[in-house]
C-alpha cells in the first residue's frame, strides 16, 4: 500500500515549516546529537545520529523551498526521494527513535530534532513505510478503541474487580464531576493497581470523578504512527465525552504519550483550546501533597532510583511533581547522575515498544544497557516508574539480561503507603 | 594584470560584487525560510522559570549538561575558533579602517601582535576540527562535499591575510589580493552553505526555546 511518491512529496511539503526550514539550515554537521541519543551512545553505529535520521525530509525542504535546490531539480542535479529509500529509513524514524527529545536539549545551533522527526513521521505514514506493529496498534485505536483491541465490556469487568478490592465505588459516565479519569490499556491490563491506588486516593481528597465507557483510552497510536488525521479521531473521543460529560479536568493517567497526545497535541489536532484542563496524574497527587491531603503512613526502606519517562518529563513538562512525590514516600531515594530533564529513555518509546520484529527487539535489548548501568552504578534494587509503557518495556529488558531489579509505579506505590 | 591591477580589481568592483550578492542572498534567504511561518499552539501553556526563546538563544551557547566531557575536541575547538575569528575579523585595525570607509562606523582596534597570535591559534584549532571531523565516525558519517568547502572557504581568508601581514611566500600586493579574494569568496558562499548558520542559529534556538517554554520546560 504505497501512496505515490508525489502524495509523500507533498505532506513532506505540508508539514516544513519556519522552524524546521530554519532548523535545517543551521545544522553544521557536528554530529553532536549522536552524543544525546540512546541508539548511537549503545550501538557506536553513526546511522543513528538523530539529524541523519530527517535526511530525506531535509531534501525535500532544499528542492521545494530553497532556490539553490530548485534551480538544481530544475537542472536534474538533484536527488528525488524513493520509496526503496523511504523503507531503509523505516529503521531508523520509527525503530531507533522513541521521540525521547535528549536530541533536542543539546543541539548548539538549537534544533529540535525530535519536532523535525515527528513531522517526518507524517510523510512516513502516508507512504505506509510504518512498521506492521504500529500499524496494528493504530489500527485496534480507531476500530475497537484501544491500542491493544481492549473493549469496554472487559475494561468495565477491571473497574468491577478495583471496586471489590478497595470497597470503593468508581463511577462511570457520571455528568458534573471534578475528573474524568483516562487510562491506558497498558495499565488495564497490566497494572489494574493504578485504578485501584486513584480509587483510594480521590475518596480520601474528597475529589468527584468518573470514568466514560466510550473515551477510556488516552494513548494515542495516530500521534506515534504520525497520521495527524487518526491522531485527531482518537482525540475527539475524548474532547467530546469531556465536554459533554462536563468536567474540569481530565486526568491523564501516568502513560507518557497519552500525556503529550492529550495535553499538548490534542488542541491543536481539533484546531481549538479545550473546554476543561488536562492535568496529570503526577501533577494532581503533587498539589494533594502540597495541601496535606496526601499523606504516608509509613516509607518505603529499600533504595531506589527514579525513571523520568520523556514524554511525561522532557517533553511534557512535569519537572518537578515526581522527584518531591518520591522523596515523600521513600527513605532511601538515590538519585541519578542524568535525571529529570536530562534522563535517558527506556528505549520503547513513541511507538517503538509495538514493533515486535527480531531486529527491533534485539536493539531495544541493546540500547538498555544505558539504564541497566544506571540501575548498577546507583547499586539499587528498585527503580520507580510513571509510565506504563516505560515499565513493560523495561520489565522485557531485565528479563533480558536477567536482572532482578524490583519495578514499580509511583501513583501506586503512594497509595501504598497512604495514611488510611 | 599585473598584481596591483588585480588588487584594484578586489578592492573595487570585486568587493561590490561580493557584498552585494552577500547582501541580497541573506535577505532572501532569510525570507525563504522565515517565511514559511508557523502554526500557533493551542495547547494552554504552562510557566517555568527560566523557559523561553530568549533563555535558549543564550544558554545553548554553553555545552549542556555532561556534554564537554563527551565531545571536548567540539566544544573547546569549536569556541576557540569561533572566538578567534570574531577577534581577528572584527579586531584588526585594517579590518575596523575598511568598516568604516564602508559604514562610518568604527571601534578601538586590538594590538597587532595580539591579534596576530589570535590568528595563529585560530588556524590551529581550525585544523583541530578538521582532523576531529576525519577522526571521529559520527562526524565523518555527516560530512559531504560541502563540509570539507565551507572549512577551506573560513580558513584562506585567515591564512592569507595572516601571511600578508608576516610577508610570506608570496609579495604583499599579491598576498593581500588574494585575501581579499578569499574574503570574497567567502561572503558569496555564505548565504547558500551551512555557514548561513551565523544567521539561522538565533531563529533555530528561539524556536526550539519557545516550543519547550510553552510546556514549561527550559531547553
Amino acid at each position: 500500500m504505497s501512496a505515490s511518491l508525489d502524495k509523500v512529496t507533498q505532506t513532506l511539503k505540508e508539514v516544513i515549516d519556519a522552524p524546521i526550514a530554519s532548523y535545517f539550515e543551521s545544522c553544521v554537521h557536528c554530529g553532536l546529537c549522536a552524543e544525546a541519543c540512546l541508539f548511537y551512545t549503545e550501538t557506536g553505529d553513526p546511522k543513528y545520529t538523530p539529524i541523519h535520521k530527517v535526511e530525506p525530509l531535509r531534501r525535500v525542504y532544499e528542492q521545494e523551498y530553497t532556490l539553490l535546490g530548485r534551480l538544481k531539480k530544475m537542472v536534474g542535479l538533484s536527488k528525488p526521494i524513493t520509496h526503496e529509500e523511504l523503507d531503509q529509513w523505516q529503521e531508523l524514524v520509527y525503530d531507533s527513535c522513541t521521540l525521547c527529545g535528549r536530541c533536542s536539549l543539546i543541539c548548539p545551533v538549537g534544533n529540535d530534532i525530535t519536532y523535525m522527526v515527528r513531522k517526518f513521521r507524517e510523510g512516513m505514514a502516508v507512504s505506509g513505510h510504518v512498521p506492521d506493529g504500529i500499524r496494528g496498534a493504530t489500527k485496534r485505536t480507531v476500530e475497537i478503541g484501544g491500542p491493544m483491541g481492549l473493549k469496554w465490556p472487559a475494561v468495565a469487568n477491571v473497574l468491577k474487580k478495583a471496586e471489590e478490592a478497595t470497597g470503593l465505588p468508581i463511577p462511570v459516565d457520571q455528568a458534573g464531576v471534578d475528573y474524568l479519569v483516562l487510562l491506558s490499556s497498558m495499565e488495564i491490563v497490566n497494572y489494574p493497581e493504578y485504578i485501584e491506588a486513584l480509587a483510594k486516593i480521590f475518596n480520601k481528597a474528597g475529589i468527584s470523578f468518573t470514568l466514560a465507557s466510550d473515551a477510556f483510552e488516552a494513548t494515542n497510536a495516530g500521534i506515534q504512527i504520525g497520521a495527524s488525521d487518526i491522531a485527531k479521531v482518537i482525540v475527539t473521543r475524548i474532547v467530546d465525552a469531556a465536554e459533554r460529560l462536563k468536567v474540569k479536568y481530565v486526568l491523564s493517567p501516568e502513560c507518557g504519550h497519552a500525556y503529550t497526545a492529550i495535553r499538548w497535541e490534542g488542541p491543536n489536532l481539533i484546531g481549538r483550546p479545550y473546554q476543561f484542563e488536562v492535568v496529570h496524574v503526577l501533577e494532581l497527587l503533587d498539589g494533594l501533597r502540597q495541601k496535606g491531603v496526601l499523606k504516608v503512613k509509613n516509607k518505603f526502606k529499600d533504595p531506589l532510583i527514579l525513571h523520568d519517562p520523556c514524554q511525561i518529563v522532557r517533553r511534557g513538562g512535569v519537572l518537578q511533581a515526581p522527584e518531591a512525590l518520591i522523596r515523600e514516600v521513600a527513605e532511601n531515594f538515590i538519585p541519578v547522575a542524568d535525571q529529570q530533564k536530562w534522563n535517558w529513555c527506556c528505549g520503547g518509546g513513541g511507538g517503538a515498544s509495538a514493533i515486535h520484529t527480531e531486529t527491533a527487539e534485539a536493539l531495544r535489548a541493546k540500547v538498555f544497557q544505558i539504564k541497566k548501568r544506571q540501575i548498577e552504578d546507583a547499586g539499587v534494587g528498585t527503580m520507580v516508574t510513571f509510565c506504563a509503557n516505560c515499565r513493560i518495556v523495561m520489565e522485557e529488558a531485565l528479563d533480558h539480561y536477567e536482572m532482578n531489579t524490583k519495578l514499580l509505579g509511583l501513583t501506586e506505590l503512594l497509595a501504598e503507603h497512604l495514611e488510611d | 594584470m599585473n598584481d596591483l591591477q588585480f588588487l584594484t580589481w578586489v578592492r573595487g568592483p570585486g568587493l561590490d560584487i561580493a557584498v552585494g550578492i552577500f547582501v541580497l542572498g541573506v535577505l532572501w534567504r532569510l525570507f525563504e525560510i522565515y517565511s514559511l511561518g508557523r502554526k500557533p499552539d493551542l495547547a494552554a501553556p504552562r510557566h517555568a522559570d527560566g523557559a523561553s526563546g530568549l533563555h535558549t538563544v543564550f544558554r545553548r551557547s554553553l555545552p549542556p549538561h555532561g556534554m564537554l566531557k563527551r565531545s571536548p575536541v567540539s566544544y573547546i575547538g569549536g569556541y576557540i575558533f569561533h572566538i578567534g575569528l570574531a577577534i581577528v575579523v572584527f579586531g584588526f585595525a585594517p579590518h575596523i579602517l575598511l568598516v568604516k570607509n564602508l559604514t562610518g562606523v568604527s571601534w578601538p582596534g586590538l594590538p597587532s601582535q595580539f591579534v596576530d597570535l589570535a590568528a595563529v591559534v585560530t588556524m590551529a584549532a581550525m585544523v583541530v576540527v578538521l582532523f576531529d571531523r576525519f577522526n571521529k565516525p559520527v562526524k565523518r558519517f555527516l560530512s559531504t562535499f560541502e563540509d570539507w568547502f565551507t572549512w577551506a572557504v573560513t580558513f584562506l581568508p585567515v591564512l592569507t591575510g595572516w601571511m600578508a601581514v608576516q610577508h610570506l611566500l608570496l609579495p604583499y600586493t599579491l598576498m593581500l589580493a588574494l585575501h581579499i579574494l578569499s574574503v570574497e569568496i567567502l561572503l558569496v558562499v555564505l548565504p547558500f552553505t551551512k555557514l548561513f548558520h551565523v544567521f539561522t542559529l538565533f531563529g533555530s534556538r528561539w524556536f526550539n526555546g519557545k516550543a519547550n517554554a510553552h510546556k514549561g520546560v527550559p531547553v
